[in-house]
């Protein structure tokens, strides 16, 4: 047999002129941020540090990075215990309905977020009389990951084998024993991939936390208030480089965990996220 | 196995554990969409103006008759239940139901009396006749269509592109690709798309601007004299950068199908002297076709609700529905507006997401 | 191997919605014994093992262990432990604590428990494996972990589902004996659940065959074989050939017209379902029909056929004979001793039998 690369050329050149354009914003992201002009344009210009060191005069950006660090936090938590416990229960034993309750959990995958907006923005200012706050934000970003907790969580379920709880309560541990001694420390690794992949898209989420941040500012809403000032935009390119930055590092624990933890279960890698 | 109703032990606990995440998306999303309905109801500006009954009745026969009419109006689809159910209540309310006029009178006044609080059809009028919305204008001489078509042929667009640029890669990563590289390559393309939103789309502004990356090396290499002026602040401008944010969204669920494709399929085909183009047209292609349709979903049904990117991209031409619909909210404070227009835009969606999966299974019997 | 009851269910069902799962089982398993449940595939052998170790509910009756009612007794508080068809050993965890698992909540000294976690995988043939992860053990060895597992809480009572059946043949006949062997030393009663009848004869002290969750027999290897009560049973067990009789008189004997070998007088015993006048069947085992080679003699009653086929087993040849009134050819099996030709097909041949050979069953 001939190696793959021989078989069809093109579509190997066409999938890496496609990871280029994949990658094309996050190549030149640091080439800016490091770049010691104003005007972000080639050519460059020289090499500075200058725009990540006025990151830390802006007490503005500090309290939204705090903001937006507390609403991903408890977001990461909350979507991951909602996660557990739908992809606990997806794993176990059919009964009537159950797909379409399943699908209602991941239903806010496919919802536009402008809706989701409007909506809770509805609730909580007309029904719960309430102003916006940090902590709405905190409910839509949870409504929001916990399909991908979920989606995550699935696989670590999934292959867990249910007569290994059924063991360890046969060996007599309560139902709640059983769980914490043998259910959790197999599914551990998806947990805590889980919580990043959460952690990520919650820092990341500009939309609804738009609409419902009331008087707080998040990081994302932080940065589409700079759209307009052309000058700032070199800015924007050093908090970009640190955002990318923690993503990628977040993303590469979370799949050497989801790796790590399908490998402890003995088990076949059956893709990635999603 | 067994009939309707029944659950097992287990199936009670499998239902045990879904229900607390099933109940907060209850709670999160149903009722507030269910708020957005009534809502869209309410028209501003015409507040409660307490003129009905109240000017020629004492207020507490008013209020007494508010409460009746309401009730009326409130348990008259249960008298329908019970009458169909029929046994005692069900004559009782046989017997209510005789005074049908009542019925009617009773939704009558119920009617007028939200009318009086301020609610009415007038938001969904305006939707249908305010020209920005749907129905288009001629403005400074050429056809301006309205913002929810075009939202939708920009949503079509960027999902067309999307999908058919995604399906290459998708065929590449499962047939091209070892297999011990696939996760990797999956990986990879997945990367993008978890960093951070906003930052690309400014980037791809830096892109694509007058003075972007894409002008200046174009200029640098002498390719082209003068900057590329139709690739940012436009419609194009908004496909490209929709269909970079979406690649992952369409590429997974086409490789996942293909990935289910039994590798022997293609070899019997094959075997029977076809060739390859003909293989891919008529086993691998149709195969997939679960994929392209999850695809073609998960991408169409989310753009719509993007405002971000026409707004720093697609310059003044490029703005969408969503643009408005975030206008209507924070910046006109017409929640009622927004709200009718955020149900019709959504109602759209589905009626086109519709359309094509009618049209595919159609064309998929014929086939 | 006798003694009380340890465990007893009455009239007990169980329902999965509509599906009847258990059908009015009753069973008393003996302090000690070997018992084995044993019927094809979904006849509901795992379901009533799960429901005595209290995994499923039962619909109706009642089930004792121990002279106590075991109906709102949780699994991990009733006296049985379970080695589960995967083995179910927790992958996170060493041999030496997937042994120890189930001491958790007991109170002796860590010194002691060790120790008792070294005796049990001695026990098993696992000592000094007590250091190696579990999820790279090989099917026998996680078998025996299982088992040590299990055995170290010195259960009442040992539930085994299909422990031998992802095991290769041979490992298959060698655990078959440790187990037998096992069961003898610690005293322990055993339930094993499997569909291989070989197993089930080879290491029951009791087994109960099940048919569409109900026990169709309940007996001793030996008379299971040997006098089954019914074609299902007969016919599950080993091979039988069946063939329809008339029951002519029944008195201290039964006076049978068998088809194709005649008339001839059976022993109250070997009609376990009683004898009523009228049609029956007869059932008879291929290993008591004989060919009587050329040369040979015998005293028994002889009836005449021509081999219709003939399988070449090594140690046995099978044949299936045709006799003249009879509709199926009779199967039967003949070892191969020196001097015995393998018959060809087509051969005339006589066969003899034996009366007391003969079980009567319902027709
Ligand atoms: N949780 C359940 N819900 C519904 N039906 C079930 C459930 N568990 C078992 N059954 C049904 O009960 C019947 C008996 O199942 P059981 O597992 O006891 O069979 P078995 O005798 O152990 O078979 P095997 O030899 O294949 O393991 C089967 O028809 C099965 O489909
Ligand atoms: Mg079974």
């Amino acid at each position: 047999m001939k190696p793959p690369s021989m078989k069809f050329p093109a579509l190997r050149i066409y999938a890496i002129i496609y990871l280029l354009f994949l990658f094309a914003p996050i190549i030149l992201l640091p080439i800016f941020a490091f770049n010691e002009g104003k005007i972000i344009a080639f050519p460059l210009t020289g090499f500075s540090t200058r725009w990540f060191e006025t990151l830390w005069e802006r007490p503005s950006l500090h309290s939204a990075v705090q903001s937006s660090l507390i609403i991903a936090v408890l977001t990461s938590i909350f979507a991951t215990i909602f996660g557990i416990f739908a992809a606990r229960g997806g794993a176990m034993a059919n009964f009537p309905f159950k797909g379409g309750i399943i699908g209602f959990i991941m239903l806010p995958l496919v919802l536009p977020e402008i809706i989701l907006a409007v909506a809770l923005l509805v609730l909580v200012t007309k029904v719960l009389g309430l102003a916006p706050n940090l902590y709405t934000i905190v409910l839509a970003h949870t409504l929001m990951c916990t399909p991908y907790a979920t989606s995550v969580l699935n696989g670590a379920f999934a292959n867990l084998d249910a007569s290994l709880e059924e063991a360890a309560m046969d060996l007599g541990e309560s139902r709640w024993g059983a769980f914490r001694l043998v259910t959790l420390p197999l599914v551990m690794p998806g947990i805590i991939s889980a919580m990043l992949i959460s952690f990520i898209i919650s820092l990341d989420e500009f939309i609804v936390a738009f609409f419902l941040s009331g008087n707080v500012t998040t990081l994302p809403v932080y940065i589409y208030g700079l759209r307009r000032q052309s000058d700032q935009l070199p800015i924007i390119m050093a908090l970009g480089t640190i955002l990318v930055a923690l993503s990628i590092i977040l993303l590469v624990a979370a799949e050497i965990l989801r790796r790590r933890g399908l490998r402890r279960a003995g088990l076949e890698d059956a893709g990635g996220f999603l | 196995m067994a009939a309707g109703g029944f659950i097992s032990d287990d199936g009670r606990r499998a239902l045990r554990s879904l229900l607390p995440p099933f109940v907060y998306a209850v709670f999160l999303m149903a009722i507030p969409l269910a708020t957005v309905v009534v809502v869209s109801f309410q028209i501003r500006g015409a507040a409660a103006s307490g003129e009905w009954l109240d000017g020629a009745l004492p207020p507490p026969v008013a209020i007494a008759l508010r409460v009746m009419v309401l009730l009326y109006a409130v348990t008259l689809p249960f008298a329908f239940v019970l009458v169909a159910r029929g046994g005692n209540a069900g004559r009782i309310s046989r017997f209510l139901l005789l005074a049908a006029p009542l019925w009617v009178a009773a939704l009558w006044l119920s009617w007028s009396y939200l009318a009086t609080l301020g609610f009415g059809f007038g938001n969904y009028a305006s939707v249908f006749t305010d020209p920005i919305n749907i129905r288009g204008a001629v403005r400074g001489g050429s056809w301006l269509p309205g913002l929810l078509p075009r939202s939708l042929f920009v949503s079509v667009a960027v999902t067309a592109a999307t999908v058919i640029l995604a399906y290459p890669i998708a065929y590449f990563i499962s047939f091209r690709v070892a297999p011990e590289n696939k996760s990797l390559w999956i990986f990879l393309i997945t990367i993008p798309f978890w960093t951070s939103y906003l930052i690309r789309i400014f980037l791809w502004k830096v892109i694509l601007g007058y003075s972007g990356v894409v002008n200046t090396a174009l200029t640098g290499l002498g390719i082209i004299d003068e900057p590329l002026t139709f690739i940012l602040y436009n419609v194009n401008a908004v496909i490209i950068t929709l269909a970079h944010a979406y690649a992952p969204f369409a590429i997974l669920p086409i490789y996942v199908a293909l990935e289910k494709i039994d590798r022997s399929l293609k070899e019997a085909a094959r075997d029977l002297g076809e060739n390859r183009l003909h293989t891919f047209l008529r086993v691998t292609l149709p195969l997939s076709v679960p994929g392209i349709v999850a695809a073609v979903l998960i991408v169409f049904i989310p753009t719509i609700g993007d405002y971000v990117t026409p707004e720093l991209v697609g310059g003044s031409g490029g703005l969408l529905i969503a643009n408005r619909i975030q206008a209507l909210f924070l910046q006109v404070n017409d929640p009622g507006l927004g709200s009718a227009l955020s149900l019709v835009t959504m109602a759209a969606v589905g009626i086109v997401a519709g359309l094509f999966m009618l049209s595919l299974r159609r064309w998929l019997k014929r086939a | 191997m006798s003694g009380s009851p340890l465990i007893t269910l009455r009239g007990v069902n169980k329902h999965y919605g509509d599906y009847h799962a258990l059908r009015d089982i009753e069973l008393e398993i003996r302090q000690g014994e070997f018992f084995s449940l044993l019927g094809p595939s979904g006849c509901g052998k795992t379901t009533l093992l799960r429901t005595i170790a209290g995994f499923e509910d039962l619909s109706s009756g009642t089930l004792m262990i121990d002279g106590k009612d075991m109906a709102r007794v949780p699994a991990n508080e009733r006296p049985t432990n379970m080695v589960f068809q995967s083995y179910a050993i927790f992958p996170h965890l060493s041999v030496a604590q997937n042994v120890a698992f189930g001491l958790r909540r007991d109170s002796r000294p860590k010194a002691e428990k060790a120790r008792a976690v070294a005796e049990a995988l001695e026990m098993v043939g696992l000592a000094g494996y007590g250091g190696r992860a579990a999820h790279a053990l090989s099917g026998g060895q996680r078998q025996r972990v299982a088992l040590a597992r299990a055995l170290i809480l010195q259960p009442k009572v040992l539930l085994l589902d299909e422990p031998l059946s992802a095991l290769d043949k041979k490992m298959r006949e060698q655990m078959q004996v440790e187990l037998i062997r096992l069961q003898r030393n610690v005293g322990i009663t055993f339930i094993l659940v499997t569909h291989d009848q070989e197993e089930a004869l080879v290491m029951s002290d009791r087994i109960a065959v099940m048919f569409e969750g109900s026990i169709g027999q309940m007996a001793d290897p030996e008379t299971l074989y040997r006098r089954p009560n019914s074609r299902r049973v007969a016919d599950f067990i080993g091979k039988m050939n069946f063939l329809s009789a008339e029951v002519t008189a029944a008195g201290a004997t039964v006076d049978l017209d068998v088809q194709g070998l005649g008339r001839g007088s059976i022993a109250r015993d070997q009609a376990p379902n009683g004898a009523p006048a009228g049609p029956a069947v007869v059932g008879i085992r291929p290993e008591t029909l004989t060919i009587v080679f050329d040369g040979e003699h015998t005293d028994r009653r002889t009836i005449d056929g021509v081999v219709d086929e003939v399988v070449y087993y090594g140690d046995m040849t099978y044949y299936d004979v045709r006799v003249p009134g009879v509709d199926e050819p009779l199967h039967l099996s003949m070892r191969n001793v020196i001097g015995r030709p393998v018959l060809d097909v087509g051969t005339p041949t006589r066969i003899s039998w034996d009366e007391r050979a003969l079980v009567l069953l319902d027709a």
